[in-house]
């Protein structure tokens, strides 16, 4: 064969090699809207990465979360990204279901990861997921109608004075209710804020021995304050609102105050999505009885379970993912508003997002303060500020969940729901040999 | 307007309100899907300006085409498989009788009274050692036994109510069993095979658990597609209603194509 022919052949067949493998990994994530950009963009990976193909699967969160569990569970491999959150991770990678991520390359720059936000997702001391993005809670006000009363919002405000604004502001005949609040139950709807709002009363899930104190007076002040405030300053109907609805309702002027998801800051920030983004102010979310655990602490991350046969390119994939490079890229071509919030440090040093993101700080703040490790007033032997780092939690979050919404829609009292829910978390606990 | 026209009147009417209830879903949902995500969530109204921005971004985020395909070829194949191996099941259950025929049938259909989810963790531990896992013959497999035994009972209603006569002629003209069935049984009760097997379809294109744990990226429907956009963080009403008018799109056609025969099948039984 004449070498004029033989090189390009060889060419070919070196290229038709490296493409053949060409290593594919799947990527399994939540639909929010910091992963669909992540989707989006991954065409960048792919360029830089000629070796790796990304296939995605994008389900709703509650649906992807049974889909992985399932998987993980039985090591059914299909996955070799799995996005999972804070409660997740240190149980799955106590049972070795996930690969330690300890030997970061350096430009990666693991430092640079906010504190609270990295211990979350690590077991003894390893991580064992990247944090995409992270949320902690505060609350959105509308400025114009605290002026109109004549409030002056305070640096800290606590839950006595909010109430006072919520009867000031409590406007029903031009559809504006004093607060909203989360009401749809579920251990992350309802109970990720019912969770903050008992730990600020001085309340906690589980004493040191394992047994339930959601009969305790910290409790029942805590969801008394509640049930009473939204039934008096609320918006109708508020036991089937969750995160979203309460984003529809603040964005389209019908809530007062606000206490949720961090995350909600730039949507309500954007005049192409809310009607109040030129009347809208921040504050900490309010206190109680103590500052511990007032705010929650929930992020967003990259995992590889032990079961993935590619792990050298998941691995590859979840650091570009979770990089300082990912964030400019993100700012660049989708606006400095739409960078996934709460992971870096230098996220918070960049110009350009202060510039964009006025409440860059508040997020900074909440995020810092939040402490998983002590987030209750006595001390507590589960990790988790809106929820007990446990495998039990999910069910048991659901049906305390219930509970306080039965007694928020006035099916119950406040005192027989709790003592409901006491009764079956301590059968739940006992079934799972917490104690005899 | 005498006694019977009125009657017939009110029956009518009454029809007209039963079928827009169960119309009005399907419509605002394709309504919604041409609205922006802001006026999907304001107060509802049917006069707005249409956009097809939803319908963009949909197919921007995921392939509609392979997701469709998907769901034709699994529907379709779960369907054909199901009516090969229950024709032969209720031609004997109905002409050949034995005294547990009853009890059997009874059985098949106990099976139907299981959740799902009590098997999920089995069938997926089986799936993942024979590599079924995010395939589709894989969910062929599932849907074809998940239907089974409603094909088996309606055929086996439609197959006893032909008459014996015309088999046993048929036999004494020498027919064998094999022709039995292809030259009499299949064309006489065409109608009900059809409309047992047009509920197999639909019952298969609209299943959700199994398709959404059993699959990933390659085998996933139109189910998984749908449940991609539906999200606890955002709006997200127009693209779902975009999202799953395309996901029933095709089986609207296809169920408007057929519903002459369905109907048929359904209500006439197989001979009459």
């Amino acid at each position: 064969m004449k070498l004029s022919y033989a090189l390009p052949l060889a060419g070919m067949i070196a290229f038709s090699s490296i493409a053949a493998d060409a290593e594919t990994i799947t990527v399994a994530t939540v639909n929010n809207n910091d992963m669909v950009i992540m989707q989006r963009l991954s065409d960048a990976f792919e360029k830089s990465h000629p070796d790796i193909n990304l296939q995605w699967v994008v389900l709703e969160e509650n649906v992807l979360r049974q889909r992985l569990t399932t998987d993980i569970a039985t090591q059914g491999g299909q996955f070799d990204v799995m996005t999972i959150g804070t409660y997740e991770a240190p149980i799955w990678a106590e049972r070795g279901w996930l690969t330690p991520l300890d030997n970061l390359p350096a430009d990666y720059q693991q430092g640079d990861l906010l504190k609270p936000v990295i211990d979350g997702l690590s077991y003894k001391g390893k991580p064992y997921a990247l944090p995409f993005y992270a949320e902690s809670s505060m609350m959105y006000y509308r400025k114009d109608l605290f002026k109109k009363a004549g409030i002056k919002m305070t640096r800290q405000p606590t839950w006595n004075e909010v109430r006072d604004w919520a009867s000031k502001i409590n406007d029903p005949e031009n559809k504006v209710a004093g607060i909203c609040l989360r009401g749809k139950p579920g251990w992350g709807e309802n109970m990720a804020f019912a969770s903050t709002l008992v730990n600020t009363y001085g309340g906690r899930w589980f004493n040191m021995d394992w047994k339930p104190e959601i009969d305790s007076k910290a409790w029942h002040d805590a969801i008394t304050f509640y049930v009473n405030l939204l039934n008096d300053y609320g918006p109708k109907g508020a036991s089937s609102n969750g995160f979203n609805e309460n984003l529809a309702l603040f964005s389209r002027g019908n809530c007062g105050m606000w206490v949720d998801a961090t995350s909600a800051a730039g949507k309500l920030y954007n005049p192409d999505e809310s009607e109040v983004a030129d009347k809208l102010g921040f504050a900490p979310a309010p206190v109680a009885v103590t500052p511990k655990g007032s705010h929650w602490l929930w992020s967003w991350a990259l995992a590889i379970p032990a079961s993935s046969k590619s792990k050298d390119a998941a691995k590859e994939f979840i650091t570009w993912a979770t990089s300082r490079q990912y964030i400019t890229l993100v700012g660049e071509k989708e606006g400095w508003t739409s960078v996934p919030p709460g992971t870096r440090e230098s996220t918070y040093t960049n110009q350009k997002y202060q510039q964009a993101a006025p409440f860059a700080d508040f997020v900074l703040n909440a995020i810092r303060n939040a402490d998983p490790t002590d987030s209750t007033l006595k001390p507590s032997p589960y990790t988790g500020v809106q929820f007990a780092g446990i495998p039990e939690f999910q069910s048991i979050g659901t049906q305390v969940g219930q509970m306080i919404a039965a007694a928020l829609t006035g099916e119950m009292s406040v005192d027989q729901a709790l003592s409901n829910a006491q009764r079956a978390t301590e059968r739940t606990m006992e079934r799972a040999g917490y104690y005899k | 307007m005498n006694n019977s026209m009125f009657k017939r009147f009110c029956i009518g009417l009454l029809a007209w309100v039963i079928a827009f209830v169960i119309f009005f879903p399907i419509f605002w949902m394709v309504l919604t899907g041409f609205k922006t995500e802001t006026a999907a969530i304001a107060d509802p109204s049917l006069i707005f300006s249409p956009t097809l921005d939803s319908y963009i971004e949909v197919q921007q985020r995921a392939d509609y085409f392979k997701f469709a395909w998907n769901s034709v070829v699994i529907s379709f194949g779960s369907t054909i498989l199901a009516l090969l191996i229950a024709i032969p099941a209720a031609y004997s259950m109905a002409f050949l009788p034995t005294r547990r025929t009853k009890g059997t049938l009874l059985w098949m259909l106990s099976t139907k009274m299981l959740p799902p989810v009590g098997v999920l963790v089995p069938i997926y531990l089986l799936f993942r050692d024979t590599g079924l896992l995010d395939t589709k013959l894989g969910l062929v497999i599932v849907y074809t036994l998940m239907n089974l035994p409603i094909v088996v009972w309606m055929l086996y209603t439609f197959f006893k109510d032909l008459p014996r006569d015309i088999l046993e002629a048929g036999r004494m003209d020498g027919a064998s069993t094999l022709q039995e069935v292809v030259y009499l049984l299949l064309p006489l009760t065409l109608p009900g095979i059809a409309s047992t097997g047009l509920l197999s379809v639909i019952l298969s294109w609209n299943e959700a658990f199994w398709s959404l744990n059993l699959t990933s990226s390659q085998a996933a429907p139109l189910t998984a597609y749908i449940a991609s956009f539906s999200s606890p963080e955002g709006l997200f009403w127009a693209k779902l209603s975009a999202a799953s008018t395309m996901a029933i799109a095709p089986i609207l056609v296809f169920g408007w194509l057929t519903q002459k025969q369905m109907v048929r099948g359904l209500t006439f039984g197989a001979v009459k």
